[in-house]
């Protein structure tokens, strides 16, 4: 891990990557101390006599949304939303995924074929129209969608996994823990698991960014995160109609997403590049 | 090949098979009534029930589910609860504005995508490299409904160069498309990126360069005749990715393809055309990754059997 | 409010004065109005859309229609009619010489046969229960009976429809869509697909339906009203996005916007001066309301729900839709007859509210649940809503979803509060009951009825009955005073809060002419597509 580390180090792009993760969560965490106003309150001068959004100015610094509420602070409070279901969504599913990929890898047989035709079947499913209906069926809250985005993401991982759990079943040690007489899910535990970490890790943080995006894109579809809760999607969603003479309302909240998106992918390349070297500079 | 053939078919059968139950058992769970939608606001509860009856919706699900399976074998979709109209030809009314995008958004993702791979797959490891890949992320970071609404803005509203969305002549797709292949080909270029640094470590290669055959030309020709196989067939693998954006980049500029006809039928829980979009769309994945496949065992008859 | 109401008939009484004077229009010239939505069907008995109802209407006709731009009831297919003095017996004699698109003459046959085809089952129409009063409907209904017994038709320009008992509303129901005169040999010939094919008696035919591109509309040369209607075609496409539709508009490129025109674009298009006399404004028969569940603690305590009728700050909301609406005191909108322009309902007053909960015994508050449809603008009330509800100290957790889940949510009672903004009440008929019996009777307050609040007040369902028997004409007026009296009780128990009346503004293309009112009328939404004419033949 040391090792991994230095690497680590070295890769300046994932490096950035780190330090704007942290800056964000820094900021999502002590958003009640950084943000100047409420985020929920709807200010009477937040919006003109005619009802429309006010622009950037030195009162509200990003400007206000269309119920007259501070803008910079809902994207504080917004990040919590945002990392909340990032990494709360992205743990489960790829608890799913490695459950489910490392299971079908090393058991086999029917159980593995059964297991990686389901996933067949996932992979054919588009995967937003899943979501909506599940959205539907769910009736969204934080943690529904956490759970929405958990359910559809987490096939990417049961493949990888699966991969890599053939590969480590056929080696020397695994044979040798089978005819030492040990149960299968205690070599799975023990033995296989501790070797796949590099890789539930790498996918734990590419992860997070596909379901940041995907938590923006239910939201800006109306059927994520309920409000008043700010969500960078739902910013967007609420603001869309305005966007031609508000265009801040959709750009703020919409580099906010690019820009943590982006954080996740490139720490998640750097860290598979520093995990495992001989798989450097490829996919 | 004929027998890996068969086999991916009757796969694919099957996969598309649980898709069906997948959605219908999940159709059947949304807490609304389609029948009070059907029946609107004025309906009786007896003409409710009647309604009810008369289109099967008060049986079983498992017998509703045979029922639709053996209309479907028959290519009869079922009608529109709301649109009252086939199923069949709202989909196929609104397809082509559907395959009009993607295939605007595959060109897109070819013209960038390939390009900026090759390129950064001879600069391994260099700051070109670095920052392609780091803009390929930026490409697949970047939330779809945003570079649509951005697109917008700058080109349609602010410099008028193209429309402010709609469906229409060339000028129409541009966007829409861009929007797609922007995000897609940040994937793309990344996939072509790693299957050249395959090719180019292969044996053939560096005797070429050994005998001193001009750089560029052994990227181009040598190498690239035995990538672009796959690298075409990933394509292929893509068309879940389209699915995907379909229906945002059309909320986003009012196209009128099937991911709008599918988000319409979602609020009002028009079960059918749900059933046929869901359908559509996973037979396109399905042949997408059946081509791919396909495409790959004829360069590494390896595959076949594994 | 009460500025409102004066415009509206204002607007009414210079169009007719105006058009009195005025020449007609010469005939000839085309108009393309844009949708977003695909039109869903044509067919007189199913379609029931903001969007086809109008269209529908211009393609068949019933026995009665309204005087262009009012609500008021005029013979249309019908030439005559009586009512017997026991008012349950209405003769119409039909007008001579009106054909179906395809040729054949209307005989009272296809009367009996339109209106039978509605209530048969089997065709699923959700107009079926607007004909609950003609005799023999149970017996249809319940598919004992294959047609009305209380439909007989003496002689091919006679109709004589019986009723159960009597209904003043049953001029209404004549004229509303479902009623409309169909040629049955078209609908057996298209079966299901007749809504695409439509044959009618209208003032214009379909002649192209390309789906998911474009419906024309041509004109009908043997429209029995000579010299109407005044366009020769009007072409409707669909798939427009509204924004660039209004775009094309400006361009010259289309004549009217059939969808509302984009928020982001009405301030600016309404300020813009090159838009004057372009942009019409006109009062829907629609009233924005939120229910409270009446059957469920805290909200079957009346003073909960007056507390919460003086705690929704109705102004601002009003200001989150760009002025596009009026406040709203009571049930009724005010162009409905039977408004109270007396009446001033709850004014809005947190700190009397805060009073009113703390009588009822939620001096702390509660937490409840705000139902709201999940698109824009409805989260943004609601959540307008939310923050003055926080005001009087209940916290109501906002719950955004699909427009069938929230009406489902609605129909079973398990929504405590809903917005009913995007699902709302937009009058079938401009008569103060049909704000009532679904909405507020207790004939909707059953499971999967569209009364949300399950608001069932017996004395008022007695009155309601009472109003809808006094069929006589010389009892009109008296009728509709007991119906504002029916409303002002109900605004008592305060079932709901009423929010907002939407204002309409549409935009047409300074190509076509015709009076503002047929741009909002109150029946033809959104266009009154036989009144208006191009410019450019005049």
């Amino acid at each position: 891990m040391g090792e991994a580390w230095k690497r680590f180090k070295k890769d300046r792009v994932a490096l950035v990557g780190a330090i704007i993760i942290a800056t964000i969560s820094l900021a999502a965490v002590f958003a009640p101390l950084i943000a100047p106003y409420d985020p929920f309150e709807q200010f009477f001068e937040g919006l003109t006599i005619e009802g429309a959004p006010r622009p950037p100015d030195g009162e509200f610094w990003l400007g206000t949304d269309l119920l007259g509420r501070d803008l910079f602070s809902r994207l504080l409070y917004g990040a919590r939303t945002s990392l909340i279901i990032g990494i709360a969504a992205n743990a489960a599913a790829v608890l799913i995924g490695t459950a489910f990929g490392a299971t079908a890898g090393y058991v086999g047989g029917w159980v593995g074929i059964a297991i990686m035709r389901f996933t067949d079947l996932m992979m054919a499913f588009p995967a937003l129209l899943l979501a909506i209906a599940l959205a539907a069926i769910l009736k969204p809250s934080l943690w529904i969608v956490a759970l929405v985005i958990a359910l559809v993401n987490w096939v990417q991982t049961a493949r990888v996994i699966y991969t890599q759990t053939r590969a480590l079943v056929e080696r020397e040690f695994i044979e040798a823990a089978r005819a030492a007489g040990a149960a299968w899910p205690r070599i799975l535990m023990v033995h296989v698991l501790p070797h796949l970490v590099p890789h539930i890790l790498v996918w734990a943080t590419l992860g997070i960014s596909v379901t940041v995006l995907l938590e923006a894109t239910l939201s800006f579809l109306g059927i994520g995160v309920q409000p008043p809760t700010p969500s960078w999607g739902g910013i967007i969603f609420e603001s869309q109609s305005y966007f031609l003479s508000a265009p801040w309302l959709v750009f703020f909240p919409g580099i906010s997403i690019l820009v943590v998106a982006l954080a996740f992918n490139v720490v998640g390349d750097g860290l598979r590049d520093a995990l495992d070297p001989t798989q450097r500079g490829r996919d | 090949m004929l027998r890996f053939l068969a086999g991916r078919l009757f796969q694919s059968v099957f996969i598309l098979l649980g898709v069906t139950i997948i959605t219908f058992g999940l159709l059947f769970l949304i807490p609304a009534d389609p029948v009070r939608m059907i029946a609107g606001r004025s309906a009786t509860p007896q003409t409710v029930e009647s309604i009810r009856r008369q289109l099967g919706l008060d049986q079983p699900i498992p017998v509703q589910y045979v029922r639709y399976l053996a209309n479907l074998a028959r290519g009869d979709m079922g009608r529109s609860y709301v649109q009252k109209a086939p199923v069949n030809e709202l989909i196929a009314s609104r397809l082509p504005a559907t395959l009009q995008l993607m295939g605007a958004a595959i060109l897109i993702q070819l013209m960038i995508g390939l390009p900026a791979g090759i390129f950064a797959s001879t600069r391994r490891n260099r700051p070109s490299d670095k920052a392609i890949m780091v803009f390929s992320f930026v490409g697949i970071s970047a939330p779809q409904f945003v570079v649509g609404l951005l697109l917008i803005y700058v080109f349609a509203f602010k410099f008028e160069l193209f429309p402010l969305g709609g469906y229409g002549g060339i000028g129409h797709v541009i966007l829409p498309a861009l929007t797609l292949g922007i995000t897609v080909s940040g994937w793309y270029s990344r996939m072509s990126r790693s299957s050249m640094i395959e090719v180019l470590r292969q044996d053939y290669i560096r005797t070429a360069r050994a005998k001193g055959v001009n750089e560029w030309r052994v990227v181009l020709v040598h190498a690239l005749r035995n990538a672009i196989l796959p690298i075409i067939a990933m394509i292929g693998i893509d068309i879940g990715l389209y699915a995907q954006g379909i229906v945002v980049v059309e909320a986003v500029f009012g196209w009128p393809g099937i991911g709008q006809l599918a988000w319409l039928a979602i609020q009002r829980v028009d079960i059918p055309i749900i059933m046929g979009v869901t359908l559509v769309a996973a037979v396109g994945i399905v042949v997408g990754n059946l081509c791919a496949d396909i495409a790959t065992s004829f360069i590494d008859p390896r595959v076949r059997h594994s | 409010m009460l500025r409102a109401l004066i415009v509206a008939t204002i607007m009414v009484a210079i169009g007719f004065a105006g058009a009195a004077v005025q020449a007609a229009p010469k005939q000839g010239g085309d108009m393309i109005v844009t949708y977003k939505d695909d039109i869903s069907t044509l067919d007189p008995a199913i379609g029931y859309d903001w969007q086809n109802w109008s269209m529908i209407k211009s393609l068949f006709d019933g026995l009665m229609d309204y005087k262009p731009g009012t609500t008021e009831l005029i013979p249309d297919l019908a030439e005559s009619y009586t009512i017997s003095d026991d008012g349950l017996t209405y003769t119409f004699k039909l007008r001579p010489g009106v054909k179906f698109h395809n040729g054949r003459a209307l005989t009272s046959a296809d009367i009996k046969y339109s209106i039978e085809r509605s209530v048969n089952p089997a065709t699923q129409s959700p107009g079926q229960g607007f004909f609950w009063q003609i005799a023999g409907f149970e017996e249809m209904t319940s598919g004992k009976a294959k047609e009305l017994s209380g439909i007989t038709t003496p002689d091919d320009s006679t109709v004589v429809i019986k009723l159960s008992q009597p209904d003043a509303t049953f001029l209404q129901i004549v004229a509303i869509n479902f009623a409309f005169a169909v040629p049955r040999e078209e609908v057996e010939k298209y079966g299901p697909d007749f809504g695409r094919n439509p044959v009618g008696t209208g003032a214009f035919k379909m002649t192209e339906w390309t789906l998911g591109q474009r419906v024309v509309f041509e004109r009908n040369a043997d429209y029995f009203r000579k010299g109407s209607p005044y366009l020769d075609k009007i072409t409707f496409e669909v798939g427009q996005d509204p924004s660039v539709a209004l775009l094309r508009l400006k361009r010259g490129e289309v004549d009217v916007l059939g969808d509302p025109i984009p928020s982001a674009n009405f301030l600016q298009e309404k300020a813009d001066p090159a838009n004057a006399g372009l942009i019409v404004e006109g009062d829907l028969l629609h009233t924005g309301y939120i229910t409270m569940n009446t059957t469920k603690p805290p909200f079957d305590n009346k003073l909960v729900r007056q507390a919460v009728n003086m705690a929704v700050n109705k102004e601002r909301v009003i200001k989150i839709v760009n002025g596009r609406a009026s406040v709203a005191s009571q049930p009724l909108p005010p162009a409905m007859p039977g408004y109270d322009n007396d009446y001033k309902g709850y004014s809005y007053d947190p700190a009397k509210a805060k009073q009113l909960l703390a009588e009822a015994g939620y001096a702390e508050g509660f937490e409840t649940e705000l139902y709201a449809m999940n698109t824009d603008p409805n989260p943004r009330i609601a959540q307008s809503i939310q923050q003055d509800l926080a005001a009087i100290g209940i916290k109501a957790e906002i719950k955004a979803l699909a427009q069938a889940t929230v009406i489902d949510a609605g129909g079973e009672g398990t929504a405590p509060m809903l917005w009913s903004g995007g699902m709302a009440w937009i009058a079938d008929y401009p008569d103060p009951s049909n704000f009532y019996g679904p909405i507020l009777g207790c004939g909707g307050a059953v499971p999967g009825g569209w009364n949300w609040a399950k608001y069932c007040n017996k004395e008022i369902d007695a009155l309601a009955a009472k109003a809808d028997g006094m069929a006589s004409v010389d009892q009109a007026a008296a009728r509709i005073e007991l119906w504002r009296q029916i409303y002002n009780k109900i605004m008592d128990d305060a079932p709901w809060v009423p929010v907002m009346n939407e204002v309409r503004f549409a935009m047409h293309s300074a190509r076509i002419g015709g009076d503002d009112i047929f741009f909002a009328d109150p029946i033809h939404i959104p266009v009154h597509y036989e009144y208006v004419y191009a410019k450019d033949v005049q």
